[in-house]
């Protein structure tokens, strides 16, 4: 079987400036969505208390709020999580209570009011915590970034690292532009999908670069926009079938995997489809307009002597 | 030249054997058992065991196996109903002496634990229990300390007969001494830095006063500092062995927390009660003109109270008047004495307890003097069937429970001011148990949770099937895709898969990780991109093969120019693992370890598995003219040199 019999090239390069529109476009509005609607970032960021709870028949959810407007929480985030018989109830921080009285005292009430209430779970996080963890998150996220320029810049040239990262990281800021446009829950497991994506969609950049590479030297009489278009295009099939097989093993954790791999494999999932298009499509005309050059690739050593004679 | 020489050969196979070895405990599951640890004064031994064994069978409650162990017994049950049934009937029988707690005890076979071999250890996420991050409040530590300098000073200077005007806490922090003269300062500064070696102090001049700004040395801060968490954290211990938590986790994480976690805990709320408890001491004299005889008999003098020992050696009767408490203890130190190089534990009072120390030990040479540890716990009361009692709004009712017990009760040799020592101790060890209970009224830092993260059993449970169904469906539609795509190469890349997943469990079983929720998305997201290596190995054949290569050299070719770039496509990703797991906490730390070993898992498996495959099924044919790799049957126009 085979799915990509393409005997030319396809010149990818010539509509490098609609790609790179489209791209500028997307970006500005998933920046333009993070600025107007933010991120809607979960308990690990903002502090608070999570409880999930689960009864044994469809859970009233008045009733839930009623109990809650009567400890002195009226304005709580109550919705169902996954089935009927799920809640999450989200409890804003409060000063002078600790998280094991609140939370025992809001199972104590609720199960005054349905005896069934099972607590599944309980997260509590403090302030300082979480800004913590925002700072840890940021750390990750420039760690990272900064690692793979420098990988590249080592293994290639800086035209290669550069051209990655930008590549990848407007990557990040769509996936996080989806978040807020949506309005799904931001935690720390989403952002540690953001993360393994950067590392995980820079290998795209990486096997094209590797075929720029090796083509620079092969095909020689072929210029610079050519020999990108054939690197794309003989390292396609590669890119979508690997993508693809990522892509199902992401599927089923979507589907299967329960609500709290939910965002986690949605943040993956469309960080993936933008990773192969943003790591080849985006990627390769930055690295051109930066002026990549068979003379970047080549060994440096002969230009040297070259250069030096008199 | 597609052969590998059979040391290749022999080392794939052994890793795998090995790696299916350490990965087999997993599927074993886990037993439910009853877990019987002994207090302070009991022991559990074979005899308790049998007279458990003979209690249980008298019940008609069976059991499948029971052991004794380093710190207590554990009796494995079938049914977790039957586990139930047993917990409250050895409770029962046993008392208040022993802890018995609900348990789950891996299934692994004999040989195989022989071996060393064990399963996965589980996050709260996947088994249930609860995790707490708790500051210590250090700023609370050292205000109560330098107000215990303050009072300290003032006592100092006027019994040295220095003048000086006032003695205050800055609210900002340190001690600020006021004189009336540069003499009478000079005089001070010799005093204190004499007797409080702990301070920094420098001299200030404002207008006419002057004055000694006392700081407590960055040493002295972090001994404190040191102190007040060792101690919560002891404190911590003790209640947590109380629990009877298999593997309870205690942790120091930075300079003023600690990681409390501790899996399988089923009654969340009743663990988070037992951990919230304080404890304090009291100092009281030992009633000696009394008889002990006479008042264990019932005859307890008026104003006397019969105490326990702590060590379990009888009782001991004490005049019910508290002298100090802990809260004057401010340290407590085990050392060795200078002359007779014995063990001993050294307390340093305040100036209150000083002051009153000095008093009641100097009427009372000779005599004994006790400390009470004291510890209140609230526990939820029983109704006559042994089940919790609700009050009218269905909570439990909480009953208050004081446990006191003697610690010590040495004899006082001379009289004693703020700094003595205890003696007669007969190891370091004891002495070192001394010293960290006499602080534990001591240093009552305040303790806040700024974390907690409790998941209930059923959720673990569900977490575990939700986690294992995905990884299996996306291998096994992964499986499908490939064997279909690449034919026999696909069905060769979907064997290094599996063994890819092999490897990864093996390592995770037998190093000290631990699997989270996001860990199990980790395996399932490593299958998705394991795979990777061995479709640009594929592409990279076919690509050969339809540039009129022999398939030989095509199979060579694709494996030797493949690997580059499966390394650097790794690389990157490992760039991504290593940071989630710098700057990663908990269960994203999970992820992060997963991540990192299955990337490297899966350069073994991908390159060398799967090539020791191919070379056995095609290295050694000479006339192989085609290979089952999928159609290569077409060529790229426009291909120039090579």
């Amino acid at each position: 079987m085979e799915f990509f019999k393409i005997k030319k090239d396809i010149p990818f390069m010539r509509y490098a400036l609609i790609f790179n529109v489209i791209s500028f476009i997307t970006f500005l509005l998933a920046v333009f969505f993070l600025i107007t609607k933010g991120l809607n970032f979960g308990v690990d960021f903002t502090g608070g208390t999570v409880m999930e709870l689960n009864y044994s028949h469809q859970a009233d959810i008045p009733q839930i709020r009623a109990s809650l407007d009567k400890l002195g929480y009226p304005e709580v985030a109550v919705q169902n999580f996954g089935t009927a018989r799920d809640v999450l109830i989200r409890l804003p921080l409060r000063k002078n209570t600790s998280s094991a009285k609140l939370s025992d005292m809001v199972m104590a009430s609720l199960r005054q009011a349905d005896p069934t209430v099972e607590l599944r779970r309980v997260d509590f996080v403090g302030p300082q915590v979480g800004r913590e963890l925002v700072e840890n998150g940021a750390l990750g996220l420039l760690f990272v970034s900064m690692g793979i320029v420098f990988y590249l810049w080592f293994r290639f040239e800086w035209k290669f690292g550069v051209a990655a990262i930008i590549a990848n990281l407007h990557d990040v800021v769509i996936i996080l532009g989806c978040f807020a446009f949506f309005q799904w829950e931001f935690s720390l497991t989403v952002l540690a999908a953001v993360l393994a994506i950067l590392g995980y969609s820079v290998n795209e950049s990486v096997v094209v670069f590797d075929r720029v590479r090796e083509n620079f030297r092969k095909l020689r009489k072929r210029t610079v926009p050519q020999i990108i278009d054939n690197a794309i295009t003989r390292t396609m099939s590669r890119t979508i079938i690997t993508h693809g097989c990522t892509q199902l093993a992401v599927l089923s954790m979507l589907f299967l995997g329960g609500e709290t791999l939910h965002y986690f494999a949605l943040a993956l999932t469309i960080g993936i489809l933008f990773g192969i298009y943003s790591s080849v499509l985006v990627a390769s005309p930055i690295v051109m307009w930066l002026g990549v050059s068979r003379e970047d690739l080549m060994p440096v050593k002969k230009e040297a002597l070259q250069d030096g004679r008199p | 030249m597609n052969k590998y020489p059979l040391w290749k050969y022999l080392l794939v196979l052994v890793v795998v054997v090995i790696a299916f070895i350490y990965a087999l405990p997993n599927i074993y599951g886990e037993y439910p058992a009853v877990q019987i640890s002994p207090s302070r004064t009991t022991k559990v031994d074979p005899s308790l065991l049998a007279f458990v064994e003979g209690q249980l069978k008298q019940a008609n409650l069976a059991y499948t196996g029971a052991v004794l162990e380093e710190n207590g017994a554990k009796i494995r049950f079938k049914e977790p109903e039957t586990q139930l049934q047993a917990r409250d009937l050895i409770q029962k029988v046993l008392g208040d002496n022993y802890t018995v707690a609900l348990n789950l005890e891996p299934a692994t076979p004999r040989w195989l634990s022989v071996l060393g071999a064990k399963p996965m250890h589980l996050g709260l996420d996947l088994r249930g229990g609860v995790y707490f991050l708790m500051r210590v409040d250090m700023a609370a530590v050292l205000k109560k300390s330098e107000e215990s300098y303050t009072d300290d000073m003032r006592r100092t200077m006027r019994e040295k007969k220095v003048q000086y005007l006032t003695v205050t806490r800055l609210a900002r922090g340190g001690i600020e001494i006021r004189f009336r003269d540069a003499q009478e300062r000079d005089k001070g500064r010799e005093v204190i830095s004499k007797e409080m070696p702990d301070l920094d102090l420098t001299d200030v001049d404002r207008g006419n006063d002057f004055i000694i700004d006392a700081k407590l040395k960055p040493a002295a801060i972090a001994q404190k500092s040191s102190y007040a968490l060792e101690q919560n954290m002891n404190s911590l211990r003790n209640r947590v062995n109380e629990l009877g938590v298999t593997e309870p986790i205690i942790q120091q994480q930075g300079a003023n927390r600690i990681v409390v976690q501790l899996p399988g805990v089923q009654d969340t709320a009743r663990a988070k009660r037992i951990l919230g408890r304080t404890a304090t001491l009291e100092i009281m004299m030992v009633d000696e003109s009394h008889d002990l005889a006479g008042a264990l008999a019932g005859n307890i003098p008026p104003g006397d109270k019969l105490y326990k020992m702590r060590d379990g050696r009888g009782q001991i009767l004490l005049k019910n008047r508290v002298i100090y408490s802990g809260d004057n203890i401010i340290n407590a130190a085990a050392g060795f004495d200078s002359q007779t190089s014995q063990p001993i534990v050294s307390i340093t009072l305040d100036s209150r307890g000083a002051a009153i120390n000095q008093r009641v030990t100097g009427e009372n040479v000779g005599k004994r003097m006790a400390v009470v540890y004291i510890e209140i716990k609230s526990e939820p009361k029983l109704d006559e069937n042994g089940k919790p009692a609700l009050d009218k709004d269905g909570r439990p009712v909480l009953v208050s429970k004081r446990t006191e017990e003697v610690i010590t009760a040495p004899v006082i040799r001379s009289q004693l001011g703020a700094r003595f020592q205890i003696e007669g101790i007969d190891s370091m060890q004891e002495a070192t148990d001394l010293a960290l209970l006499l602080r534990a009224g001591a240093f009552a830092a305040p303790v806040e949770i700024i974390q907690e993260r409790t998941v209930g059993p059923s959720l673990g449970a569900e977490n575990i099937k939700r986690g294992f169904h995905s990884t299996w469906v996306g291998f096994a539609a992964i499986a499908v895709f490939m064997s279909i795509y690449y034919a026999v190469f696909g069905f060769i890349s979907v064997a290094a898969l599996a063994i890819n997943v092999l490897l990864l469990l093996a390592l995770l079983s037998m190093l000290p990780t631990t699997l989270t929720l996001p860990g199990m998305a980790g395996i399932a997201l490593t299958v998705g991109m394991a795979i990777d290596a061995n479709v640009l190995i594929n592409e990279r054949i076919r690509e050969e093969l339809r540039n009129g290569n022999t398939p030989q050299a095509s199979i060579f070719a694709g494996y030797e120019r493949a690997f580059g770039t499966i390394m650097d496509s790794n690389i990157t990703t490992l760039i991504a693992g290593l940071a989630l797991f710098m700057f990663g906490s908990g269960p994203v730390r999970g992820f992060a370890v997963v991540l990192c070993l299955g990337i490297m898992t899966s350069m073994f498996s991908a390159v060398m598995v799967s090539r020791s495959l191919v070379n056995l099924l095609y290295g050694s044919r000479h006339k192989l003219t085609r290979i089952p790799i999928g159609n290569t049957a077409w060529k790229e126009t426009g291909q120039e040199n090579k």
